[in-house]
C-alpha cells in the first residue's frame, strides 16, 4: 500500500471544521469517489472534527491518499491531546437522543466510513482513524 | 555493493530493447498490444528501472525510487485486462527482460564470476517482485472491471418507473442488500427530485424474503424518500411475507398493501385524483 | 457580523441556510426566528437546506430545536430541499428529524403547511388510507 499524498490540517476553532471539510472533499475528489460517498465520508469528518473541537480541546487532522494495488482510498486520522473518553464502548452506542447523552457522533460516523478506528483513554488524549476505500 | 546494471543498459539501450521485444512478440504479446505501443513501453520499462537501480533501494519495491517503474506495470496491466488477456500474459512483459538482461551481464561480465553471480542474483530477485507486483493489479483491474459491470447491471435492474404524476413505482426484483439499497436509494431519490414526486410505492412482489436485514434496508429508503418530501408505500406483500414480518416484530412504519393496484389506487386518492368509468357517468 | 435573512411568504416565514453554520450563528439563527414568529405571529416556518451538501448532527440538532421552539409557540416547521446524497447520508448516519415534516421544495414546502394549518393534517407524521 502506498501513500500518495499526505497532509496536515488544524482542527483548533469553529472554522477550522469547515477548512477540514474542504479539505476532506479536495482529497475525495482525487480518489475518484462518488458524490455519495464523497458526502459521507465529509459528514464524518465533520463529525469528528467537531468533537476534537468541542471536546479534544482542539487537535489535528492527517489526510491520507492511499493507493492499493489499483484502488484508492482516503485515510482521515484525528488527534487531540484532550481529556480522553472513559468508556469508548458506551461512547460509540450513544445516538443522537433529543435529551440527555453525550450523542458525540462516534456511532454514527462509524457507520458511514469502511474502516473505524479509535484509541483513547482519560487523560491520554484520543486518536480517531476513519478509512474509506473507493 | 553498487550495481553496474544502469550503466550497461545505458551502453547496450538498443540491442538490449530490440532482444526484449522479440521475447515478447515470441511470447504473444504481439496479440495484445500493437509495435509502437510495445516499443514505448518497454523502453519506459527500462528508464524506471535503471532509475529504481540506481537508488539502492533493491530489497523494497515499494519506495518511492521505484514508483516510475509500478507506474508503467500499472499501465500495462490495465491494459490487458481491458483487453481480456490472462494473468500470465501480462506477467510476461516483466518476465521476458529477464533473459536480454542476463544475457547482457554474461557479456559484459563474464571474466567476474563473482560479480555476475551478484548482479544475476540481485537482478533475478527485482524482476521477480516487480513481476508479482504486474499479477496483482492486473487481478486488482480484473476485479474493477467486474465490479463496473456488477454495478451496470444492478442499475439496470433497479429501475424507477412514473406511474401517474407524482407518483413513481419501484418493482425490486431479488434480494434487497446493502449494496443494492444504495443502487435503489440513489435512483429513487434522483427520481423523485426530477419528477417532483409525492408518493413512491416500493413493490416487494420480487423480493423472496423479509427478514430484519431487509427489512432494515426498506426502512432506510422509506426514511430516505420522506426526506425528500415524498411518503412511500409498500406493495406486493404475499401472505408468507406478512406472516414472517410479524414473527420477527418487523414494523416497516408505512401503510402496506397486497397489491401494485390497491398502491396505485390509494396513491390517487390521497393525490385527490380518482379514475372514472366514463361510460357509467354518461348513461350511454 | 452575518445574519441569515429570514423571508415572511403571508403567514409563513422562509429562512435559507447557504452558509457553513458554527455555533454563534446557529444561536443568533434561532434567536431571530423566534422573536419573528412572535411578532409576525407565523404559523409556519420553512427552512431551505437545499445549498446544503453537508448535515451534520450539529445542524441536526439545530433543525430539530427549531421545530422544537417553534412546535412551542404554535408553528409547524417544514425543511425543503434536501439533496439526495445528504438525504441518504443522514438515513446512514442515523440522525432522526423530530418533529419536523420534510417536502421536495418551496412551494411544496407552502403546499404541506396549509394542509396541517387549514386542513388539521398531522404536523408530525402522517399515515392513513
Amino acid at each position: 500500500m502506498i501513500v500518495e499524498k499526505d497532509e496536515a490540517v488544524p482542527v483548533r476553532v469553529g472554522d477550522d471544521v469547515v477548512r477540514a471539510r474542504q479539505a476532506v472533499r479536495a482529497l475525495a475528489t482525487a480518489a475518484g469517489f462518488s458524490l455519495v460517498d464523497q458526502t459521507k465520508i465529509i459528514t464524518a469528518a465533520s463529525e469528528i472534527a467537531r468533537n476534537t473541537v468541542d471536546y479534544g480541546g482542539g487537535g489535528d487532522l492527517r489526510l491520507e491518499l492511499l493507493r492499493d494495488g489499483g484502488r484508492r482510498g482516503v485515510r482521515l486520522t484525528f488527534t487531540d491531546q484532550g481529556p480522553g473518553i472513559a468508556d469508548v464502548e458506551q461512547a460509540l452506542k450513544d445516538g443522537y437522543t433529543s435529551g440527555g447523552g453525550l450523542g458525540l457522533g462516534l456511532g454514527g460516523a462509524r457507520r458511514l466510513v469502511g474502516e473505524f478506528a479509535i484509541n483513547s483513554s482519560p487523560g491520554r488524549g484520543t486518536k480517531v482513524t476513519l478509512t474509506r476505500w473507493k | 555493493m553498487k550495481s553496474n546494471l544502469p550503466e550497461l543498459i545505458d551502453k547496450h539501450e538498443k540491442a538490449l530493447l530490440a532482444e526484449w521485444l522479440e521475447q515478447q512478440k515470441a511470447a504473444g504479446a504481439g496479440d495484445l498490444a500493437g509495435e509502437e505501443e510495445l516499443r514505448t513501453l518497454s523502453g519506459r520499462f527500462l528508464a524506471a528501472f535503471q532509475e529504481g537501480i540506481r537508488s539502492g533501494q533493491s530489497a523494497d519495491i515499494g519506495t518511492a525510487a521505484w514508483a516510475p517503474a509500478r507506474e508503467v506495470l500499472d499501465d500495462v496491466s490495465r491494459q490487458r485486462a481491458l483487453r481480456g488477456a490472462t494473468s500470465s500474459q501480462t506477467a510476461t512483459f516483466v518476465f521476458s527482460v529477464k533473459s536480454p538482461l542476463f544475457n547482457l551481464l554474461r557479456r559484459e561480465l563474464g571474466k567476474d564470476a563473482e560479480r555476475l553471480a551478484q548482479e544475476t542474483w540481485t537482478t533475478t530477485l527485482i524482476i521477480d517482485k516487480l513481476g508479482l507486483y504486474t499479477t496483482e493489479v492486473f487481478q486488482k483491474s480484473r476485479e474493477d472491471i467486474i465490479s463496473r459491470q456488477q454495478q451496470e447491471m444492478l442499475e439496470l435492474s433497479t429501475p424507477v418507473v412514473q406511474l401517474w404524476e407524482g407518483v413513481l413505482a419501484v418493482p425490486l426484483i431479488g434480494t434487497l442488500d446493502s449494496e443494492r439499497t444504495q443502487v435503489v436509494m440513489e435512483n429513487l431519490l434522483e427520481r423523485i427530485m426530477s419528477s417532483g414526486a409525492d408518493i413512491a410505492i416500493i413493490d416487494i412482489t420480487g423480493v423472496p424474503t423479509v427478514d430484519t436485514l431487509v427489512a432494515q434496508h426498506l426502512l432506510k429508503t422509506i426514511s430516505a424518500a420522506r426526506l425528500m418530501g415524498a411518503d412511500c408505500i409498500i406493495s406486493g406483500i404475499r401472505p408468507q411475507i406478512a406472516q414472517t414480518m410479524v414473527h420477527l416484530g418487523v414494523d416497516l412504519n408505512v401503510v402496506s398493501k397486497a397489491t401494485m393496484a390497491d398502491a396505485f389506487a390509494l396513491a390517487l386518492k390521497r393525490l385527490g385524483q380518482a379514475v372514472v368509468n366514463r361510460a357509467a357517468t354518461n348513461g350511454l | 457580523m452575518d445574519q441569515i435573512p429570514i423571508l415572511k411568504i403571508g403567514d409563513c416565514l422562509l429562512v435559507s441556510i447557504q452558509v457553513d453554520m458554527h455555533d454563534r450563528l446557529a444561536m443568533e439563527l434561532q434567536d431571530q426566528l423566534t422573536q419573528r414568529i412572535v411578532a409576525t405571529r407565523a404559523r409556519g416556518v420553512m427552512i431551505d437546506i437545499s445549498a446544503l451538501e453537508i448535515v451534520d448532527s450539529f445542524i441536526g440538532r439545530m433543525l430539530n430545536d427549531i421545530a422544537a421552539m417553534s412546535r412551542v409557540l404554535d408553528a409547524v416547521t417544514v425543511v425543503v430541499g434536501m439533496q439526495p446524497a445528504v438525504a441518504i447520508t443522514l438515513v446512514e448516519l442515523g440522525l432522526k428529524l423530530e418533529g419536523v415534516r420534510t417536502a421536495l421544495d418551496v412551494d411544496k414546502g407552502l403546499a404541506l403547511i396549509r394542509r396541517v394549518i387549514d386542513g388539521g393534517e398531522d404536523p408530525v407524521d402522517r399515515r392513513e388510507g
